[in-house]
């Protein structure tokens, strides 16, 4: 009895009495979203592109973050190690297309999803062989600290990465839509054969799109690494970023942003009002839970395009 | 090639009318080979570290080979639904410790059926990578469940679960005293009854119903196949196999276990071995856990071997590179597995 009244009307009870620590805990939890959106975008790329489930966008998270802090390391500047990285980042895709991709054109989705499997142990050993596997630090001279914002605290950095995430998505949003570019890449993602019938080349636009995805995981690298340092469990995120994936819908780029905006807020209102109640650490599973309580009613995600089954 | 033509002619005029015969032979030949030669002349090392662990990990590619290989569900919960079977196999030998150890094996499966079947739900609706991420949700979970619920583990402080010393017909096959060869030996004769159970199985009207839900389940649907019951039982079969192979993993090799024990990783690891065994096929399920348990301890014992002298870390990452460059190249050589590799010379040698 006082386990269902603290599991179904104390945490409403608290919500109503401190409207103002609802809203921050609220607040906090879609910028942490914004964050899971950011490796969920470099999915949903490459899988829009090429149908590839690109397991190692967590490792490509990593070995982005690894690479710029390591050149750092080595005495080169950030507006340096910059666009090293993403021209690291860049011949990654292409020896990706060239090595993984190509040979493997044709095959069933999860071959290539056991692939991307293989590549995620391939870019995370390289990274820490490369560049060490003790934890860095990444200081970009943005303050952790809280401010007040209309009576409630936030988190300053989380909100310097909201923006960036957003300007991210903004200027993906124009490439995508008014660059020739932009044009192919979707007429790829809408019919590989008209498109290929049409003389875009399917090879570009992989390159292109890993290397996008790339340097989208060299953003979410930046501002992971930032948050909670440069190591091994930044792979990890890939994990995190799954269930904002699949309640998006795995081939919308609004569903990433929306996905992980609703993971965030989920997450953390339950591990704050309801995580006491059932012994705490719930944050490894609700949002799995709640991405697959979301597909039991719509399968194909909150905006992936409709599955059409035809016999 | 001349040489490969020749000894193929050869070969094929002694025994190319014997096909079935040769099957035979060839079964017991290996079966007695496993069952008389290997624990006599196998040391300690290579039972513990190697064909245990081989034998235990083939029983969970099996089971998850029946679910993604044949009924064409991909799921990546088998580390969740292995440790349903390890915990329930604890709880019920300490609770009544007279019961026999085998029937507590046996029974821990149908538990792990139980929560697979639960999982596999929403299956029905959730299809592909969807379902794939979906069934994550039950490995999250279940981790989660038996750490934070001490009776799981009976309030150990320590929060594992230790395998206590039970006998079969007179000998001791759990617990520290074990021998290694008696480990063997349960193993291998589970995971022979299961092989065999799953080979009737799937030329029965369920295996073959699920193999017509892989390749299209609304036309599977539409000749009457009862979807759920069919998806349901694939579900439930996998996870039994997979919960017997944890309760093994448990009480065969490792001895005491926490969940770190049962985590993604080894989801991911018994799908690799389906993988580059041969989705679909049994024996590739034996071949690719038998792969998948060696190679790394060869690429740990490469440098060694080679007279290459590393430091520790750095031979870790460059095993973890080869390990998947590896995992790649496999992939790109033989897209359908290694059983297919065996298929083909088999054809080749008309055997």
């Amino acid at each position: 009895m006082e386990f269902l009244w603290d599991f179904f009307v104390a945490p409403f009870l608290d919500m109503i009495e401190y409207p103002v620590f609802l809203g921050e805990v609220a607040i906090s939890g879609l910028l942490t979203g914004v964050m899971y959106s950011l490796v969920a975008l470099g999915f949903v790329l490459i899988f829009k592109a090429s149908q590839v489930f690109n397991f190692a966008q967590g490792a490509m998270v990593l070995f982005a973050a690894l690479t710029l802090v390591g050149l750092m390391e080595h005495g080169l500047p950030v507006w340096g190690a910059l666009p090293v990285t993403a021209l690291i980042m860049v011949g990654l895709a292409f020896v990706i297309e060239r090595g993984m991709l190509r040979p493997l054109i044709n095959q069933p989705p999860i071959t290539l999803f056991m692939a991307t499997i293989g590549l995620t142990f391939l870019l995370e050993g390289a990274g820490e062989w490369a560049w060490g596997s003790n934890v860095k630090a990444l200081d970009l001279g943005i303050p952790n600290s809280p401010v007040d914002v209309g009576g409630m605290l936030l988190n300053e950095f989380d909100m310097i990465a909201a923006l960036v995430a957003a300007v991210l998505v903004a200027v993906l949003a124009l490439l995508f839509q008014h660059t020739p570019m932009g044009r192919a890449l979707r007429a790829v993602a809408d019919d590989p054969q008209a498109a290929l019938s049409l003389g875009i080349s399917l090879r570009t636009i992989w390159i292109i799109v890993w290397s996008v995805a790339g340097i989208v995981a060299i953003v979410a690298g930046i501002m992971w690494g930032a948050k909670s340092g440069v190591q091994f469990s930044l792979s990890l995120i890939a994990l995190k970023a799954l269930p904002v994936l699949i309640l998006g819908g795995l081939t919308s780029v609004p569903g990433a942003i929306v996905g992980g905006l609703i993971i965030g807020l989920g997450e953390k209102v339950a591990e704050v009002y309801w995580g006491p109640v059932i012994g705490g650490a719930i944050e490894n599973w609700f949002a799995y839970m709640l991405a697959m309580l979301v597909l039991m009613f719509r399968p194909q995600g909150l905006f992936g395009e409709k599955i059409i089954e035809r016999v | 090639m001349t040489v490969l033509t020749y000894i193929t002619d050869l070969y094929n005029t002694f025994f190319a009318t014997r096909s079935r015969a040769i099957n035979t032979v060839f079964v017991t030949v290996i079966s007695l080979l496993a069952l008389f030669a290997v624990p006599t002349l196998a040391n300690e090392y290579w039972l513990q570290a190697i064909l245990i662990p081989f034998l235990i990990f083939a029983l969970a590619a099996l089971g998850l080979n029946l679910l993604t290989g044949f009924a064409g569900q991909l799921s990546l919960g088998t580390g969740g639904f292995m440790a349903v079977g390890a915990y329930s196999a604890f709880k019920m030998t300490t609770a009544w410790p007279e019961l026999d150890i085998i029937a507590v094996f046996l029974i821990s499966g149908f538990f792990a059926a139980g929560v697979g079947i639960l999982f596999g739900l929403p299956s029905l609706r959730i299809k592909g990578f969807y379902l794939a991420v979906a069934t994550l949700a039950a490995q999250f979970f279940l981790i989660w469940l038996f750490n934070r619920v001490p009776w799981f583990y009976n309030d150990n402080p320590s929060g594992t679960i230790t395998a206590p010393p039970r006998t079969f017909a007179g000998v001791m096959i759990t617990g520290p005293e074990a021998a290694a060869e008696v480990r063997y030996l349960v193993a291998l004769v589970l995971l022979a009854v299961f092989v065999f159970f799953s080979w009737n199985l799937m030329r029965s009207r369920f295996g073959r119903a699920w193999m017509a839900v892989r390749d299209m389940d609304v036309a599977a649907e539409i000749v009457g196949i009862p979807l759920l019951r069919t998806k349901l039982l694939a579900f439930g079969v996998s996870s039994y196999l997979c919960g017997v192979a944890g309760a093994l993993f448990v009480f065969l090799y490792l001895g005491s276990a926490e969940t770190i024990a049962f985590d993604v990783n080894i989801s991911f690891l018994v799908l690799f071995m389906i993988i580059v065994g041969g989705l679909g096929s049994i024996t590739g399920s034996i071949i690719g856990a038998a792969f998948i348990t060696i190679l790394p301890i060869f690429l740990t014992n490469l440098n060694p071997i080679l007279g290459i002298d590393l430091a520790v870390d750095l031979a870790k990452h460059i095993e973890v590179i080869i390990f998947g460059g590896l995992i790649i190249v496999i992939l790109i050589l033989e897209p359908h597995g290694m059983a297919r590799l065996i298929q083909v010379s088999r054809e080749r040698l008309r055997i």
